[in-house]
């Protein structure tokens, strides 16, 4: 049964450069701030970040997978108010997890939590999913 | 700086995009999805902000796409798209402001089948002062 305040279990994803690389590729995201350390660096960055729009596509692949599958998902949103930090050799984390926040007869809500290294990364996620 | 007379302009993509099964499987794999038979819920940005780039690339658009950061991004999914699906893009420019120097452009890009819209997104881009 599913209710308002619910708990989703929490789920740790791995995000390291070789991930950074494929999502490149599969999204044509080329932006060097997410592969050459000496760019990010060069631009004031700590190091190489994630793609904002790879780490949504993770928080959504949690989503997809509690709801049964892509075509449940109606509305989908977050806001990037810190980069996922990915240095070289480095396996790091992206910790997701969610509460029921409105349900009516036919969707349901999920605010999401999205961290790394203990940071969280997303604001304001929310996604709506079809019953 | 953004043409102020930009604001509230839609602006319409020159060609028709067609969707390739390949690209959905290739995003999937990225995130471990094995079930493509229909793309991911955020797919649609492989399309929507190269389309935008294009369509708002115009000087006389005066966006800066050099200087964009990614500040949020938002979906609303009317129909899941598939391998094959064919769209038309447009790209409206919802909201404008500058706050400490940087611009804030909220960009809303719809991906429409026939006069159907399939996929609305709204991406906040930062132009850095």
């Amino acid at each position: 049964m599913i209710e308002v305040g619910a708990a989703l279990p929490e789920r740790v994803f791995t995000i390291n450069r070789g991930l950074l690389k494929a999502y490149a590729d599969a999204s044509g995201d080329q932006n060097p701030i997410h592969q050459n350390e000496e760019f990010a660096l060069s631009v004031g960055l700590p190091n190489v970040i994630a793609h904002g729009m790879l780490t949504m596509a993770l928080v959504g692949k949690f989503v997809t997978d509690w709801a049964g599958g892509s075509a449940k998902v109606t509305h989908y949103g977050a806001r990037f108010i810190k980069p996922v930090i990915v240095p070289a050799d480095t396996d790091v984390d992206l910790t997701v997890s969610a509460t029921v926040s409105a349900l009516d007869e036919s969707s349901v809500t999920l605010d999401l939590t999205a961290t790394s290294a203990g940071v969280k990364v997303l604001g304001m996620a929310k996604a709506v999913i079809k019953k | 700086m953004l043409n102020p007379d930009s604001v509230g302009r839609t602006f319409e993509g020159a060609n028709s995009i067609t969707v390739t099964q390949s690209e959905i499987d290739a995003f999937a794999a990225v995130i471990g999805e094995s079930d493509t038979s229909v793309a991911p819920p955020t797919f649609s940005i492989r399309i929507s902000l190269e389309q935008s780039q294009s369509i708002l690339s115009d000087p006389a658009i005066g966006l800066d796409w050099t200087r964009v950061v990614h500040g949020d991004q938002k979906f609303e999914i009317f129909s899941p798209i598939k391998g094959g699906d064919t769209f038309s893009c447009s790209s409206t420019i919802e909201s404008y402001r500058v706050a400490a120097g940087n611009e804030i452009v909220t960009v809303r890009s719809d991906l429409k089948s026939g006069s159907e819209i399939a996929l609305s997104s709204w991406s906040t881009l930062v132009v850095r002062a």
